[in-house]
């Protein structure tokens, strides 16, 4: 099911829709069940509804697996093959085709490929769009096994062609395109494709991870392209050894980072102390699943943002930032890169299964803006690795450089590199450490923020961005002015920048993925002058969604309209 | 030799105890930088922790004193993602054999060009003398296990062997000389060499003193790892010298470039 929506997302691409496919998946992770969720527009398309127009099934078999995330209401048109099983009794009306049996006419071909002309069709692509990517996608596939995709897939053409009168709501539904215009190329890709591309365009050229769902992808990718870069990528055997390799390679001077999930990030984190410890460059990006333990593997959640912030034994500052969009993992990928290799400490980019694995259609990305430059240090002699500046950040030497011989340590040190169990040492390089986030100026990448100031702020991190965004035009679309903020820079907290974003709205509604409300609790937890959080808050992976924000800010502004009321009976 | 070894001596003064092995092995380490005369900037020791892991601050070069256990992986990075430098991974048995089990079997089947000193005491000596994997069964000095640690110590040589590593070796602090041409000749190997070195801990072990009467020289440097396993399986751990060497290339095999950053691109194209 995953690779037929990915052929009918790389169709809709090409006649000019924008799109996003979420990739469901049964709790084995190898392969079995699976469902596509794909929504098209002609606008760039970031998030989903609380809406499921229509519901194409091959096989009804552990459909109750993903009941929760896709919301089957009574005007949901549901549409099965003659061979899909049994369909769940709460389904009350179901239209069948005879996708296997026009398959059948072909031979060996399956119903996917049926599926995916009567599919294409529907759109509006021609039968050579669909032979085109039937040709890119399926490159697998012997001719005879494609040219048989292709028959199967003509057949579907014709089933849409003399579809029931059943289906003549279907025809209404694609968003209407503008088919004078030629559509643009544009890039189909994924969050942990595109956080991949921006680390290694930043300079990154080494990998060491361990494999883990759902970040094994974004290494894959990787494994790919290290050799373009000359770059190295090491499938570690744990992820202990993963994270300190990319230490090594670090302290040798090459951008370095690794890829891994919750259970891989809370193995790491005692060398991310050390990285901090040895103000050793590294990245670590985290892509977040339904924990904790195992938890939920193959699905969204935000819930490891306690762990990213406070998961580091000892006064340990260090870098947390969060993407907001599946081409943000780029962007945000690239600072990552470019910040923690300038303030030479850990930074955690917290990304989540959402983006990291689904599809978007987007148009091209620009290259970043963050390069790491590589100047030859001046060295003073003598050489002092951890010297105290004003920035808090010293001058580094690699091997190799000569009269910058220094042994990087996790213990505590003096500024010459040297063990020291001694207070004033201790507090000099804990101040110097924090001084290196407290003085860099971040800039105007601590978050996104649209929308002009009304009674209510929404505030999210991490891929909820875009329905916070959809949530925002509905409620001005009814009249009530709401500003949207998506933090990118999560620790240090850009307390200036957010405050003047902020402007005078005092009531902010966090809206997060998780149980525990974890950034509501972190942002009370700064002591913010005159704001006043709210939260809403919901586990995976049922996504929050657009209609759910807003009908949770009209609830509000309605509680708070009958407080004022009743006050001023009182 | 036109580098005294001295040269490598960082001046910074050891933690250990008066007769600690681990000083002989410090004079092994810079006595065979010293004959190489490796460029002091070209050299990373990398360590965990431990008393002998302390060992990278006293030498003139550059170190990396890490986490417990870990040294291995560091020095794996390190030495993939810069080949041009000499890495030479140590510390101690509890680092290398306990906690840092796993990098052990790892890197010997990986086979990175790098140098794995193991001091091994059979004791943790930080901690003030508790068992650790290579600590005889019946050694009951440790107030955590005091009826001894009951359980077979671990055999680093013959698990290198069954692991992968290219090259095998044992050397005792109470031979310096000894110790510095195996450091030597596991620099000069290319691929992952292992150096089995027995370091005495007389502060909690006293009765190590008598290895020196113990260790004899009696093994036989060969490339087959059916004979030297055989002589592991039958030797009382006290053998010295090179065990066994064969010509494995080491990981990772470099490739030339196939692409450029238009063609990492490119794949997004629809």
């Amino acid at each position: 099911m995953v690779s037929l929506g990915e052929m009918l997302l790389c169709a809709a691409a090409k006649i000019g829709y924008f799109g996003l496919m979420r990739k469901s998946f049964g709790p084995q992770i190898r392969g079995g069940e699976s469902a596509a969720i794909i929504r098209l527009g002609t606008q760039p398309i970031t998030n989903f509804t609380a809406e499921i127009q229509v519901l194409f099934a091959l096989d009804w078999h552990n459909f109750l697996r993903f009941q929760d995330e896709i919301p089957i209401s009574e005007a949901t048109l549901v549409i099965a093959d003659t061979q899909a099983g049994v369909a769940p009794s709460s389904i009350a009306s179901i239209v069948t085709l005879d996708l296997t049996g026009a398959a059948n006419t072909v031979g060996g071909a399956r119903a996917n490929s049926v599926l995916l002309g009567m599919l294409g069709a529907w759109l509006g692509c021609s039968a050579d769009v669909l032979s085109e990517v039937i040709h890119e996608r399926l490159v697998k596939l012997d001719s005879s096994a494609l040219a048989q995709a292709v028959m199967a897939m003509e057949q579907g053409i014709q089933q849409w062609e003399q579809r029931p009168a059943v289906l003549t709501r279907l025809a209404t539904l694609p968003p209407e395109r503008d088919t004078s215009v030629e559509p643009v190329p544009r890039w189909l890709a994924s969050g942990n494709q595109l956080a991949g591309l921006g680390a290694l365009e930043t300079g990154v050229k080494f990998v060491a991870a361990y494999p883990i769902t759902p970040a094994s992808d974004c290494l894959e990718w990787m494994a790919q392209h290290m050799e373009s870069v000359q770059g190295q990528l090491v499938q570690a055997e744990d992820e202990l050894a993963a994270i300190n390799m990319v230490i090594g390679a670090a302290y040798g001077g090459v951008p370095a980072m690794t890829a891994t999930s919750g259970p891989g990030l809370s193995l790491m984190t005692e060398a991310m102390g050390l990285a901090v410890a040895s103000e050793t460059p590294v990245v670590v990006l985290n892509v977040m699943r339904g924990g904790p333990s195992t938890g939920i593997p193959t699905k969204s959640e935000q819930s490891d943002l306690n762990i990213a912030l406070y998961g580091l034994h000892g006064d340990a500052p260090h870098l947390v930032l969060a993407p907001l969009s599946i081409a943000d993992c780029f962007l945000t990928m690239s600072w990552a890169v470019f910040l923690s290799h300038h303030l030479q400490t850990l930074a955690i980019v917290l990304s989540d299964q959402f983006m990291g694995q689904s599809l978007q259609i987007m148009d091209a990305l620009p290259g970043s803006p963050f390069q790491l430059t590589f100047e030859e240090a001046t060295l003073m002699t003598p050489y002092q690795r951890y010297q105290d500046t004003v920035t808090g950040v010293s001058v580094v030497a690699h091997p190799g450089d000569i009269g910058g011989m220094y042994t990087a340590d996790g213990l505590e040190h003096s500024e010459n590199g040297v063990p020291s169990p001694k207070a004033s040492d201790h507090l000099q390089q804990l101040e110097k450490r924090q001084r290196k986030l407290q003085q860099f100026d971040f800039g105007a990448y601590w978050g996104n923020s649209r929308g002009e100031e009304g009674e209510w702020l929404l505030l999210c991190f991490g891929s909820l961005y875009g329905a916070l965004l959809e949530a925002r035009q509905s409620l001005v679309d009814q009249g009530i002015n709401t500003k949207v903020i998506g933090l990118r820079l999560l620790q240090p907290f850009p307390r200036e920048s957010f405050l003047a974003s902020c402007g005078s709205t005092r009531q902010i509604l966090v809206i997060e993925q998780n149980h525990q409300a974890q950034l509501f609790h972190y942002l009370n937890s700064l002591a913010l002058p005159g704001l006043k959080f709210s939260s809403l808050a919901q586990p995976g992976p049922s996504m929050i969604t657009p209609e759910q924000i807003v009908a949770d800010v009209l609830q509000r502004m309605e509680t708070s309209a009958q407080e004022i009321g009743d006050d001023s009976k009182g | 030799m036109t580098v005294k070894a001295k040269f490598y001596k960082s001046g910074v003064k050891p933690i250990w105890c008066p007769g600690c092995g681990h000083y002989s092995v410090l004079n092994a380490v810079t006595k065979a930088l010293a004959v190489l005369e490796i460029a002091p900037e070209n050299c990373v020791l990398v360590s965990g922790i431990g008393c002998s892991s302390r060992l990278p601050a006293y030498v003139n070069s550059y170190g990396f004193h890490g986490v417990h256990g870990r040294a291995l992986p560091v020095a794996t990075g390190l030495k993939v993602a810069r080949p041009d430098l000499t890495v030479i991974a140590l510390g101690g048995d509890g680092d290398g054999f306990s906690i840092g089990g796993n990098h052990f079997l790892h890197a010997c089947r990986r086979n990175v060009n790098l140098v794995y000193i193991a001091m091994d005491n059979e004791v943790y000596g930080m901690t003030k003398g508790q068992a650790s994997p290579t600590t005889p069964e019946s050694w009951e000095h440790s107030k955590l296990t005091p009826h001894g640690p009951g359980v077979r110590p671990f055999q680093p040589c013959s698990i290198a062997l069954a692991a992968g590593a290219s090259f095998i070796a044992r050397s005792h602090s109470g031979d310096p000389n000894g110790m510095a041409n195996m450091i030597y000749e596991a620099i000069q190997h290319r691929g992952f060499a292992f150096v089995h070195a027995l370091s005495q801990c007389i502060t909690f072990c006293p009765e190590q003193v008598q290895w020196k009467d113990w260790v004899h020289d009696e093994a036989v440097t060969t490339a087959d790892a059916g004979e030297a396993a055989h002589f592991l399986q039958n030797e009382d751990g006290f053998s010295k010298g090179i065990f066994y060497r064969c010509d494995r290339a080491p990981w990772p095999v470099v490739r030339g470039e196939n692409q450029s950053i238009t063609t990492m691109r490119a794949g997004f194209a629809v």
